[in-house]
């Protein structure tokens, strides 16, 4: 028993140290984080600036043809972004109902023990790599495309779509279904309390009261999808056309990025401007991201 | 649950209708996996590195390596993780910067993996010299699970009860000692939870080590951390694209020893977590 | 009350959770190895008080605190105070009792371990847990783990806790609002015996148990403290109002 006014242990003093030190490598592998988002914007930028010293930026945003090896090369984002649109855009046509269906059914039909035996399913979905996704693409739904829609081949921008789909399902099944799940209990029985069924509840109260929650989460399967790279390099035909219908070969940014390195010259124009497509794709990416958490967050202080 | 009305009918139908759409394709991927790869299946498959081409052989190099980049890519993530996490859930409160970095982890995690591979490349491989390599690989991954076990340590340090907190600070433990010796051991398997889940998620990915790691064809194991490697994902990838004539079983085989270890990893992680609940005793 | 014996000296405190002041220009002076408690309705701030005095409320975002509070002559709100030397200084016994999820044992001597005493140890375990009239009914299962020792059992387990950290001063913020009768009791027994050795200070809404083992009163309203003396004479005659209301019984 020391009283207070004992001049300080002994032991302290060491012990202070390490604490302070301790705090300090803390506060660092936190700030790590934001240093790290940075860094990344920073090595994009540095080794996609180049590319517009030889090739102006307006080409680059609005020409309409890649040929990263011809002579002269162009490079043309404009059938690359579309590529990319078309086939994130099909995926969300086919994910978003699903998803969001099956995110209700979960959050307020499902009994418990379905709930708990499909939720692992969705997980399980989320866990496998997209280059099995591709290949599954590539061998089975290729083929049946092909000769569903009697087609010179079967890696279109459909193709991708569907198999794109399914990688954004767990996205949005899950965060859809904590949105509706956190949405106050006191509203539901509220509304059943009033004589309302249970579909009318579930459609005119739970829904609406959970659709930032929603939107949010179909934001970020947009998110994943866009930035998805092995399925669509193995499925959708890798032709940088501008697609006129969905049953066209396309060939996406990440796709492109993912076939062309490798064979692209260390800091030539080519390696310059496949960086540039990955800066687009981090400024896309980090603008849906950031825009989804914003409206998380505020669903969040909002709902409870 | 009483539907009123063919609308209403109409309406469940749709729900029932979206869940077997979501999972029936899970269990017919596996099925075609299955029923397709397993006579690939051998010990000598799994143990003995590819002959001809990859067209014979095992698959052994690319499971290795698939092996190390795992353990490496968690070996650099796991400690910063958590330390990170610690800020936010022990030290950040809930001001400006705290909110800060959750934008940061959030947009890391957003990151499409390609552009991991494009910064991995241009910052590990090019302007850090270390080359396409084993390290530089380990490195990029680490950074894209880095959100992944954050998040998760994160949630599982705040689920330990304050008064945890507060009964050792009240014994005069410091804030360090408290976080060590109370905080982290209740919330170590929620952490490792995380740990786990990013495992599988560095396991199967392909766009990060395209240009950082991943070797062709190299029918060795590293020598070095500055090795390139043969990977699992990459080596589907490359058999089913960009070699002909490869058997379809090699083909279905090698794509389910890949989703047999994800799913492996990943059941394991729930397991542990659905542990955790139960027995969880606070 | 003389000077020489006073432990405690809290002048003008006010306290902020944010804009909500919970703590309005509190004085008052404790003494040395007695048992002062604290009455008053609920949400009138005696944990907030108690906790000021070890500084628990550091830990609570957007709290203030103005005024000062010495503890063995020093401000403990003073800048190079140590907040953990303060706190091995003071102990507390919280209204829930908090064992960690570790061993009966490993409960027991986490405080003198953060500390670096690791010889001993079997002394200590035994000695604190005898002191807390623990020890017939645990000695076999020091091992086993102190969460699934009964709501009685594990205060008392967190009263040999705080014992064995050695800290002369000891806050419990109703330390028996979640037991029974006889482990209340017990409590009590435990307390007077501690008086020798510690000062003790206690919140309760038990007036009885205030009357039975306090030498000191004070009585908190809404942040106030209305009234401070004597135990016998605050239970007795009172001197204000609203002090006889509240231990009378009829208050709101
Ligand atoms: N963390 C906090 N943040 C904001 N206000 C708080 C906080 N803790 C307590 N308060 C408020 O401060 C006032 C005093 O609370 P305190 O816990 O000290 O009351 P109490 O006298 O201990 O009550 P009880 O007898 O119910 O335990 C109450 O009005 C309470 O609402
Ligand atoms: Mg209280």
């Amino acid at each position: 028993m020391f009283p207070l006014n004992n001049p300080t242990q002994k032991g302290r003093r060491s012990e202070r140290w390490s604490e302070w030190a301790i705090e300090r490598i803390i506060l660092a592998s936190g700030l790590l984080t934001i240093v790290f988002i940075l860094l990344i914007f920073t090595f994009l930028l540095k080794d996609s600036l180049p590319l517009f010293k030889v090739y102006p930026l307006k080409a680059f945003l609005t020409g309409r043809d890649w040929y990263p090896i011809s002579d002269p090369a162009r490079f043309g984002l404009v059938p690359l972004l579309a590529g990319s649109l078309a086939v994130t855009l099909g995926s969300v046509i086919i994910a978003v109902p699903l998803g969001v269906a099956a995110a209700i059914y979960l959050a307020e039909v499902a009994r418990p023990s379905i709930r708990e035996s499909v939720k692992p399913v969705v997980e399980m979905l989320a866990a496998i790599p997209s280059v099995v996704f591709g290949f599954i693409g590539l061998l089975i739904l290729a083929p049946y495309i092909k000769s569903l829609f009697d087609l010179p081949t079967g890696l279109t921008a459909l193709t991708g779509s569907i198999m794109l789909a399914f990688m954004a399902l767990p996205t949005i099944i899950s965060i859809s279904e904590d949105a509706i799940s956190a949405v106050p209990r006191e509203y539901r029985e509220a509304s059943l309390a009033l004589g309302a069924t249970q579909w009318q509840t579930i459609s005119r109260v739970m829904v609406p009261a959970a659709l930032s929650g929603i939107t949010a989460a179909v934001m970020l399967g947009i998110g994943r999808v866009i930035g998805e790279t092995m399925t669509v390099l193995m499925v959708t035909g890798n032709a940088a056309l501008i697609p006129h219908s969905i049953t066209q070969p396309v060939r996406t940014m990440t796709a492109t990025i993912a076939a062309e390195m490798g064979e692209a010259v260390q800091y030539s124009e080519h390696y310059f401007a496949l960086f540039s497509i990955g800066a687009v794709l981090f400024v896309i990416t980090f603008a849906i991201n950031f825009t989804a958490d914003i409206v998380l967050h505020r669903f969040r202080r909002v709902g409870r | 649950m009483r539907p009123r009305g063919i609308g209403e009918w109409l309406a469940y139908g749709l729900l029932y209708l979206s869940i077997v759409l979501v999972t029936l394709p899970v269990a017919a991927v596996l099925f075609i996996l299955v029923s397709r790869g397993y006579s690939a299946i051998s010990w000598e498959f799994l143990t003995a590195m590819p002959r001809m081409g990859m067209r014979a052989g095992g698959i052994f190099p690319a499971i290795m390596g698939t092996l190390l980049l795992v353990l490496g890519t968690v070996a650099i993530a796991l400690p910063l993780g958590v330390m990170a996490a610690i800020y936010l859930s022990e030290y950040a409160g809930r001001g400006r910067l705290n909110r800060l970095i959750h934008l940061a982890i959030v947009n890391l995690a957003g990151v499409p993996s390609v552009v991991y591979g494009l910064f991995g490349l241009g910052a590990f491989v090019l302007f850090l010299k270390i080359g396409v390599s084993l390290l530089a690989g380990c490195l990029t991954l680490a950074l894209m699970i880095l959100p992944v076990i954050i998040t998760a340590s994160e949630e599982a340090l705040q689920a330990v009860p304050q008064s945890f907190r507060e009964a050792s600070l009240a014994l005069g433990a410091t804030r360090w000692k408290t976080i060590w010796n109370v905080v982290l051991p209740s919330a170590l398997p929620g952490i490792l939870t995380g740990a786990i889940l990013g495992v599988g998620r560095a396991a199967g990915e392909t766009a990060p080590i395209l240009f950082t790691a991943a070797a062709f064809f190299l029918p060795r194991l590293p020598k070095s951390i500055f090795d390139q490697v043969m990977a699992l994902p990459y080596h589907l990838y490359i058999i089913a694209t960009q070699v002909p004539n490869i058997p379809q079983n090699v083909q279905y085989g090698t794509a389910l020893v890949l989703v047999a270890l994800v799913l492996l990893v990943n059941a394991s992680a729930i397991i542990l977590r659905s542990y955790i609940r139960r027995r969880r005793s606070w | 009350m003389e000077k020489t014996a006073c432990i405690i000296d809290v002048a003008r405190l006010n306290f902020y959770y944010g804009k909500f002041q919970a703590l309005k220009n509190i004085s008052l002076q404790l003494e040395s190895k007695k048992i002062t408690a604290f009455i008053g309705p609920s949400g009138c701030g005696k944990s907030t008080f108690l906790r000021t005095l070890n500084r628990m409320n550091d830990l609570i975002a957007g709290a203030r605190v103005e005024g000062k509070v010495l503890i063995d002559g020093r401000d403990i709100y003073a800048q190079d105070m140590d907040v953990v030397e303060l706190r091995r200084r003071v102990g507390m016994v919280f209204q829930r009792p908090n064992p960690f999820p570790m061993s009966i044992f490993d409960n027991i001597t986490y405080a003198p371990r953060m500390q670096g005493q690791h010889k001993g140890l079997d002394d200590l375990v035994e000695r604190t847990l005898v002191r807390a009239a623990l020890w017939d009914e645990v000695r076999d299962k020091l091992k086993s783990s102190a969460l699934s020792l009964s709501g009685g059992q594990q205060q008392r387990l967190c009263i040999a806790r705080a014992l064995a950290a050695d800290p002369g001063i000891l806050l419990m913020d109703e330390p028996c609002s979640a037991l029974d009768p006889v482990s209340t009791l017990r409590i009590e027994e435990l307390m007077q015996d501690l008086k020798n050795e510690y000062t003790i200070i206690i919140v309760t809404h038990n007036m009885q148990q205030a009357a039975r083992v306090s030498d000191y009163t004070g009585f908190f309203l809404s942040g106030e403290l209305i009234e401070f003396g004597d135990s016998n004479k605050i239970f007795t005659k009172p001197d204000d109002k609203r002090t006889e209301d509240y231990i009378t019984g009829r208050f709101g």
